[in-house]
């Protein structure tokens, strides 16, 4: 399904990864490790066509993303470390917005459905009065809207989790991976997804 | 058209409303600069009718031209700031529709209000009835190229520290043209002549600035997101 052949990535004059080659097929999950700065969200942002490499290139179904464009960004959900919530809004809002932005018709069902499975259904206030774990929830919620054959591009999605998050998110993961979709994360924690060993990228320090 | 062009341009378009309106002092702010920059002219040059009739154009247009700068700030770096803008890139459809979008929010948001506006502040410079017409249809082929333009500055600066400053810097020089022709327009009027020609050429601005302003704002943001 996905595929980086080559890769090469040099930030701010340091080379980051050279010759790195992964390939993800459909319901695989892809863990990738390495220490803060090795160059994990930088992978993460080339794999959605943010970054350009500085060689290599990542494919699609056989296709490079750089000529698919629309065809794959459609299939692409992104969590970046950065929220992507307006603090203006209310968690509803955002979902609503975000998923239309993100080229998904969700019913108001729907949105209510991904909203309760991560506890902000009662949360109609400002996202700049909720905590940071519930502004994670509300963007994380977006992945339970996107396209059932797609790739998730998760980047620390854990990060202010509480217990409780962290599990809704792990399952909503494994039933990305269970309905044909696939997972490339990273992540600190210890997280074991049931049914499923992640394969790795480790990036040296 | 593909389909989920519009429904995507829409929600950008709307969001960004909705936030202006969550957001009242931002809207307040640019307009109330338009009203106070404006009137300190008679103040400082005195009543004089005849001076004033002649200044006012000018001076009302470099006062729309310095408030609509104002507000660039939160066209994108918010969004930048955010993680939004990295959203709106990967969404399924071209940046520069997008981007259009967010400029027509901006423009409705804040452009707008100044164009309205623009009348009743030109009773101050004792323009007569023609003129005041002219006056709001100048703005309203005139303010929108300034959100264009100003776009693709905001888009240039996004992430550097001093945004603010340099933004007005970068785009000014370049809405010349958009002065001179919008204030044109007005002189023209008030001297009993035809404003056709200025707002012909203020309408063909418009026309280069909405076909080529979203494409190197978009190319900016692609960099900036690097």
């Amino acid at each position: 399904m996905l595929r980086g052949t080559g890769l090469e990535c040099t930030r701010g004059g340091r080379r980051l990864f050279s010759s790195l080659s992964f390939d993800l097929a459909a319901g695989a999950l892809l863990q990738v490790r390495g220490a803060n700065g090795s160059g994990k969200t930088s992978l993460l942002r080339i794999v959605c066509g943010l970054l350009t490499p500085d060689a290599g290139e990542i494919s699609w179904d056989g296709r490079g993303i750089s000529g698919l464009g629309e065809e794959y960004r459609a299939r692409l959900a992104y969590v970046g470390h950065l929220n992507a919530v307006k603090d203006e809004l209310d968690p509803g809002e955002n979902l609503r917005y975000s998923s239309q932005i993100a080229g998904v018709s969700a019913t108001a069902a729907e949105l209510d459905e991904a909203l309760r499975t991560f506890g902000l259904d009662r949360a109609r206030l400002p996202c700049k009065l909720l905590s940071q774990g519930q502004k994670r929830r509300a963007a994380l919620a977006r992945l339970k809207l996107s396209h059932p054959r797609s790739l998730w591009v998760l980047d620390e999605p854990f990060s202010a989790l509480d217990a409780e998050g962290v599990a809704v998110t792990r399952s909503l993961i494994e039933a990305q991976l269970a309905r044909g979709g696939a997972v490339m994360f990273t992540t600190h924690q210890d997280v074991a997804f049931a049914g499923h060993t992640p394969q790795r990228i480790e990036f040296p320090s | 058209m593909n389909p989920g062009l519009l429904s995507t341009t829409c929600a950008v378009a709307s969001r960004d409303v909705l936030l202006a309106l969550r957001n009242k002092s931002d809207v307040a702010n640019t307009l109330l600069f338009f009203v106070i920059v404006a009137s300190l002219f008679p103040l400082s040059v005195g009543p004089e009718p005849a001076l004033l009739r002649t200044m006012g154009p000018g001076v009302l247009w470099v006062a729309a031209l310095l408030a609509s700068m104002l507000g660039l700030g939160r066209l994108l770096a918010a969004d930048y700031a955010d993680g939004t803008l990295e959203q709106i890139a990967l969404a399924p459809q071209p940046l520069g529709a997008l981007i259009t979008a967010k400029i027509a929010a901006h423009w409705l948001t804040s452009g707008l209000p100044l164009v309205l506006i623009a009348p009743l502040l030109g009773l101050q410079y004792d323009l007569a009835g023609e003129a005041l017409s002219i006056l709001l249809v100048s703005l309203l082929l005139g303010t929108p190229v300034l959100s264009l333009l100003g776009a693709i500055g905001a888009a240039l600066t996004l992430g550097l520290r001093a945004a603010n400053v340099l933004v007005p810097l970068l785009v000014l020089p370049l809405t010349v043209p958009v002065l001179i022709f919008g204030a044109g327009a007005v002189d023209a009027a008030a001297a009993g002549l035809s404003a056709a020609p200025h707002l012909s050429l203020l309408a063909a601005l418009l026309a280069l600035a909405v076909f080529f302003a979203p494409w190197a704002a978009a190319a900016a943001v692609r960099i900036a997101l690097e």
